[in-house]
């Protein structure tokens, strides 16, 4: 595997699997009364957050503890990055202290990549503007997996603002590798102009692809960067591309639902299909923390070069 | 690949696993509160056989399981990054038990370390017996063994390799020159 974890697409269908092998073993952990391992004991683990997110930096702080690494949360509200300091500088004062992983989120894409020469340790992607989100990827491909087995060939719909999405883009790019054929469905105004160059295909009526889907897995409208006119209003979007109790109904039997969270209940999807046994969204979060932890022991565990 | 020669042939290694699941049954009487957990890979194959033959000999369905080791070892900075085994603990638990650990070859003890400490982690047992197919020597820490199947006096440029039909397709132990590669 690569030092650095940055874009879904660096992984082989190797590393991919590997990275959900390892989840599988390390998911009996969390089902255990003590859940340490002594593992990372001695690393150090920096969560350096340039946009608030606290479900993603507490997932990756707890996959951090539960292996014994010592975590360092720096966020830069209230940093010296208010006062102006570079993500150089930042990075050079993480590098002095020793961190042997950083754990970055960033407002700008591409950040993790610069990072990533700076730095000795390793870079992990927690998400970077609107580019990639990869241990999100990860962590949906691992929910899909133990509830619908093998992912080859199976069939995932991913639903809305793709455009602004770095989940959607690292979905597609792992869910490729590993097999499944993705379909994105958007408005037209919610998709990248590049998204003809993804390995996906494209389609703007839900109503046809749903019966056709093994999982669906529905975006946050994200209201923080709807600065522009995308859709007329939210009740049409919600008519045309929210996941309803109807539109729940044309799924296929055994078809999940999904949601990287946080979810605008009523929004894009409603509230009885999110809270239905069908829905994995709970799952997710506790496979996030899992499968950072196979991340992080992946990438420090061994001879760090 | 150069020299080698086979230790243990198929009906050897038979056996001796008969011998230990005796030897099992009369040191625990009748190994009541026996669990069994195998080291992956080859150690987790030899603990379900000594379950089979327990339970042919007494009809007594003993828990087997399997307890990997990696994240407690001492050497993982040294060298790339290890793939997990798979550890897999009876319904029961392990509290108040008395656990027999399995593995194919002891050596250093090393590795019997890293399983106490993984064990640690998983309950309290009430004892801990190590059981191992071959201990050919060169201990580093303060460990031994309760059941062996072959004591095998080795030189440390050797190396012991276990084939179980199960994982291999054949039964057999066989000492190699360090050259084999």
């Amino acid at each position: 595997m690569n030092r650095h974890l940055i874009s879904a697409g660096d992984l082989t269908r190797d590393d991919a699997l590997l990275i959900l092998d390892t989840a599988e073993e390390l998911a009996r952990v969390s089902e255990r009364s003590i859940k340490k391992l002594p593992t990372l004991r001695g690393r150090t683990v920096v969560n350096l957050f340039f946009e608030d997110s606290t479900r993603t930096r507490i997932s990756f702080e707890a996959a951090a503890k539960r292996l014994s690494a010592d975590v360092i949360n720096f966020s830069a509200k209230g940093s010296s990055v208010s006062k102006g300091e570079s993500l150089k500088d930042t990075a050079l004062t993480l590098e002095a202290m020793g961190a042997d992983a950083v754990v970055i989120r960033h407002g700008s894409s591409g950040a993790p990549h610069r990072l990533a020469n700076w730095v000795h340790g390793s870079v992990v992607n927690a998400g970077d503007g609107t580019h990639e989100h990869p241990t999100q990827a990860l962590l949906d491909a691992f929910s899909m997996r133990r509830r619908l087995g093998s992912l080859d060939g199976r069939r995932i719909t991913i639903v809305g603002d793709v455009l602004h999405s770095r989940v959607a883009r690292s979905n597609v790019l792992l869910l490729h590798t590993l097999g499944a054929e993705v379909t994105l469905v958007a408005p037209p105004t919610l998709l990248p102009v590049s998204v003809d160059t993804w390995p996906c295909a494209v389609s703007y009526d839900l109503d046809g692809v749903l019966p056709k889907s093994d999982a669906v897995m529905m975006l946050r409208v994200q209201k923080e960067r709807m600065n522009a006119a995308y859709f007329p209003s939210e009740r049409e979007y919600s008519r045309r591309y929210g996941l309803d109790r109807d539109r729940f109904a044309k799924l296929p039997e055994e078809a999940i639902v999904m949601h990287p969270g946080p979810m605008n209940r009523g929004m894009e999807i409603a509230a009885e299909v999110a809270d239905s046994p069908r829905s994995t969204i709970v799952e997710q979060v506790a496979n996030g923390v899992t499968i950072r932890m196979a991340v992080l022991y992946l990438l420090l565990g061994g001879e760090i070069a | 690949m150069s020299e080698s020669r086979a230790v243990l042939e198929g009906p050897d290694i038979h056996r001796a696993l008969t011998r230990i699941a005796h030897e099992i049954l009369e040191r625990t009487k009748g190994a009541d509160e026996v669990v069994l957990l195998g080291i992956p890979t080859r150690g987790a194959t030899l603990a379900r056989r000594l379950g089979d033959r327990i339970e042919q000999f007494e009809g007594l369905k003993i828990p087997v399981g399997s307890i990997d080791i990696t994240m407690y070892r001492d050497d993982l900075r040294r060298g790339p990054v290890r793939p997990l085994g798979r550890t897999e603990v009876p319904a029961d638990g392990i509290d108040g038990r008395t656990v027999v650990l399995v593995d194919d070859v002891l050596y250093s003890g090393r590795t019997v370390r890293a399983a106490l400490d993984a064990l640690n982690d998983l309950g309290r047992p009430t004892a801990v017996q190590l059981a191992t197919l071959v201990d050919r020597g060169h201990r580093e820490l303060p460990i031994r063994a309760d059941y062996v199947g072959k004591n095998l006096p080795t030189a440390k440029s050797e190396k012991v390799k276990v084939f179980l039909q199960e994982i291999d397709g054949r039964d057999a132990v066989l000492l190699m020159k360090e050259d084999a590669r």
